[in-house]
């Protein structure tokens, strides 16, 4: 792989992380997060859509005319996020079940029409295909932190085994109900950034 | 050819559209087969969970046709009527009049006792609530109880499917001592309701639990004139 493209697909990993660095896609992010399995799914499904919409408007980005190019996209993603969520009503109908609308709304994700409209129309398919990845990566690194934590200080569990053990419990240590709360989300992601700003000078803004 | 052109645009723009409804389409229906037998396996699921059974994928169908004895149709008088109890979908049969409802009702032979299996429907704080709930043969002592949601909130509201919230039903009646129906009432944790029996609601689900208390009252009291017949 070209040094290019190896940029281009782990550059949103850290440096340019749709979630903390261009706080895209947080709404997702508050809403499927409160256990870890769900977080997992989510984040493949919007891997598979970033990367197979990218792909498509890439080979497009031709013929699109100017005037409706955000309706085509628009369509590209909806049809590509209809095909998921069939899919996996049909191989992993429990986990569709517990995602229900959430999968509808990668449609409405930011990530996924913002990186049509800076990448995909100006690039070949095969970077496109990498950048759709890497951010879909970017994005689901941090869907499966802020899970873990949430799961684990929320409920005791992880993958809804329970993982803190009964002893905990009796010494009087309680799971965190707010953890459960969506609000919760924004603040485990707020420290995520607190975490990656402090450690990367470049991405502190100078006033 | 000028891609600004309007006969350009809309020739592109019908083109797209028939694509992508011909690649959906063709999506759709190959996989709803798939779809359909998990909806089935699904509903055998919720079933058996109401007379507390654990079921997986694998094997939900064989059980169910081992403990599920019988599966009818009863109509607001209590009456039998024809028609396959398993496809019928509650929420179809509430939008008709009340005369032509029919309710579907599921037989269990648990450990050689019947137990009757009734449907509910409702609305939650984001979306439809369903259920089922099972009666001993008395028809009124509630046996078991499982009960679905679209969009519950996470952590709160949806928690009503776990069997922690289902099992509260056991045991509890849904006619008075006096023989008229009550319900059981789901109440705030902490409170009671008088002159019936009620379980504890979920902590900051309450919009869920109203909704849950709701369902229950209105689907069972359906089921009104068929429990009290014979």
């Amino acid at each position: 792989m070209s040094p290019k493209n190896k940029f281009v697909l782990f550059n949103p990993l850290a440096k340019n992380n749709p979630i903390t660095v261009q706080m895209l896609g947080v709404c997702s992010a508050l809403a499927v997060t409160s256990k870890l399995e769900p977080s997992i799914v989510m984040s493949i499904s919007v891997i598979a859509v970033l990367g197979l919409s990218n792909v498509v408007i890439s080979l497009l980005r031709n013929t699109i005319p100017g005037r409706i190019r955000i309706i085509v996209q628009l369509v590209v993603v909806a049809a590509l996020v209809t095909i998921v969520n069939e899919v996996l009503k049909a191989f992993a109908y429990d986990v569709s079940k517990q995602l229900s609308v959430f999968i509808g709304l990668i449609i409405t994700n930011c990530i996924v029409m913002g990186r049509l409209e800076a990448f995909a129309l100006g690039n070949k398919p095969w970077p496109a295909f990498l950048d759709g990845v890497g951010n879909g990566l970017g994005y689901g690194i941090i869907l499966v932190i802020v899970g873990f934590f949430r799961e684990l200080l929320g409920s005791g569990t992880l993958f809804g085994f329970q993982v803190i053990p009964d002893k905990f419990y009796e010494w009087g240590y309680e799971n965190n109900g707010l953890m459960i709360l969506p609000p919760m989300a924004l603040i485990v992601v707020a420290c995520i950034i607190w975490v990656q700003r402090s450690r990367d000078k470049e991405l502190q803004e100078k006033n | 050819m000028n891609k600004d052109s309007n006969v350009y645009t809309i020739i592109y723009a019908s083109v797209m559209v028939v694509l992508v409804a011909l690649l959906l389409a063709f999506t759709s229906e190959s996989l709803r087969p798939m779809q359909a037998k998990n909806e089935a396996v699904d509903k055998m699921r919720q079933i058996l969970t109401s007379v507390n059974v654990e079921s997986t994928n694998a094997n939900a169908e064989e059980l169910y046709n081992q403990l599920i004895v019988d599966a009818f149709l009863v109509n607001s008088n209590g009456d039998k009527v024809d028609g396959n109890a398993f496809d019928t979908e509650l929420v179809n049969e509430l939008r008709k009049p009340v005369a032509e409802r029919s309710y579907p009702v599921f037989v269990a032979n648990i450990d050689g006792s019947m137990k009757y299996i009734l449907s509910l429907r409702g609305a939650g704080l984001w979306g439809p609530l369903w259920g089922f709930i099972s009666l001993d043969d008395d028809k009124e002592t509630i046996y078991g109880a499982s009960f679905g949601h679209e969009g519950e909130t996470p952590g709160l509201g949806a928690e009503i499917d776990k069997p922690a919230f289902a099992h509260e039903f056991t045991g509890k009646k849904i006619f008075n001592a006096e023989g008229q129906y009550t319900s059981v009432a789901v109440v705030k944790p902490g409170q009671v309701a008088q002159g019936r029996d009620y379980v504890d609601g979920i902590s900051g689900g309450t919009i869920t639990s109203q909704g849950v208390d709701a369902m229950l009252y209105s689907s069972l009291e359906a089921y009104e004139p068929f429990l009290t017949n014979e």
